[in-house]
């Protein structure tokens, strides 16, 4: 399984529901098995990237926060 | 464990199969305080992954008129209407604090400040993520509204028996 990051979002300063739709939309590029990584100011995206990934089945590989950014890397289902 | 504390956890589950997989929204009212969040929720739904509908009705209906139709109708009642509530995404007023527009204009001034989308963007998201937007043909004919006065993307006409019939398996949101 890849290890590399296939895509990165650049989700800073979006607010709900932005971070999570713009994810959505671009996740659908990607092949199954590859990474997207998303990066969000947004303190709120920490429990909607769980649900989001929760119910949609894609893996929450990474997640964690720097300097008020938070990073998330998902594996496409 | 403190409520700041308990806030900041967030249980990590496995996938939920059984999750919920379809959403209707029952847009019902009209003001910028409502339409807001309809559009929020529309485009998450269809985020997560859910076959998402919007069912527009009453005042509701309103914001799928296009922006630059000054007056719908066919009679003078209808007309009149129009012209007192100007139909549109962008005419909405606030459930509170209208102000003649002034309270408007300042929220949408402050969610641009802090990168909201306004709901008008939210809407063209969801038309591009598949979310079906169904006008009520009751209230179509109630307010003499036509197809070719609404915006593109808006699907055809339904009653309540298929809104609720689409309701069935779905969760469903009155907003």
């Amino acid at each position: 399984m890849s290890t590399q990051i296939a895509k990165t979002l650049d989700l800073k300063g979006l607010s709900c529901p932005l971070p999570i739709v713009k994810t959505a939309q671009g996740i659908k590029e990607l092949q199954s098995g590859e990474l997207i990584e998303a990066l969000a100011t947004d303190p709120g995206s920490v429990a909607d990237f769980n649900a989001w990934c929760k119910s949609t089945g894609n893996e929450l590989v990474e997640s964690g926060e720097d300097g008020g950014v938070y990073r998330f890397v998902i594996r496409k289902k | 464990m403190s409520v700041e504390e308990a806030t900041l956890v967030v249980p990590v589950h496995e996938h939920d199969e059984h999750a919920h997989k379809k959403l209707v929204i029952i847009a019902w009212g009209g003001e910028l305080d409502r339409v807001w969040p309809q559009m929020i929720l529309a485009t998450t739904g269809a985020a997560m992954g859910m076959d998402t509908t919007v069912f527009f009705t009453f005042w509701g209906l309103m914001v799928l008129v296009k922006d630059n139709k000054r007056i719908t109708g066919d009679n003078w009642m209808q007309k009149m209407m129009a012209m007192m509530d100007r139909p549109g995404m962008e005419h909405l007023k606030l459930g509170k604090m209208n102000f003649v527009g002034a309270g408007p204009a300042m929220m949408r001034k402050l969610a641009k400040d802090q990168s909201v989308a306004s709901p008008g963007e939210l809407l063209s998201m969801a038309v591009d993520m598949g979310v079906k937007l169904v006008p009520c043909q009751m209230t179509m004919d109630l307010l003499g509204l036509k197809r070719e006065d609404m915006i593109d993307g808006v699907g055809e006409p339904a009653g309540a028996t298929t809104m609720l019939m689409e309701a069935q398996d779905a969760i469903t949101l009155f907003i």
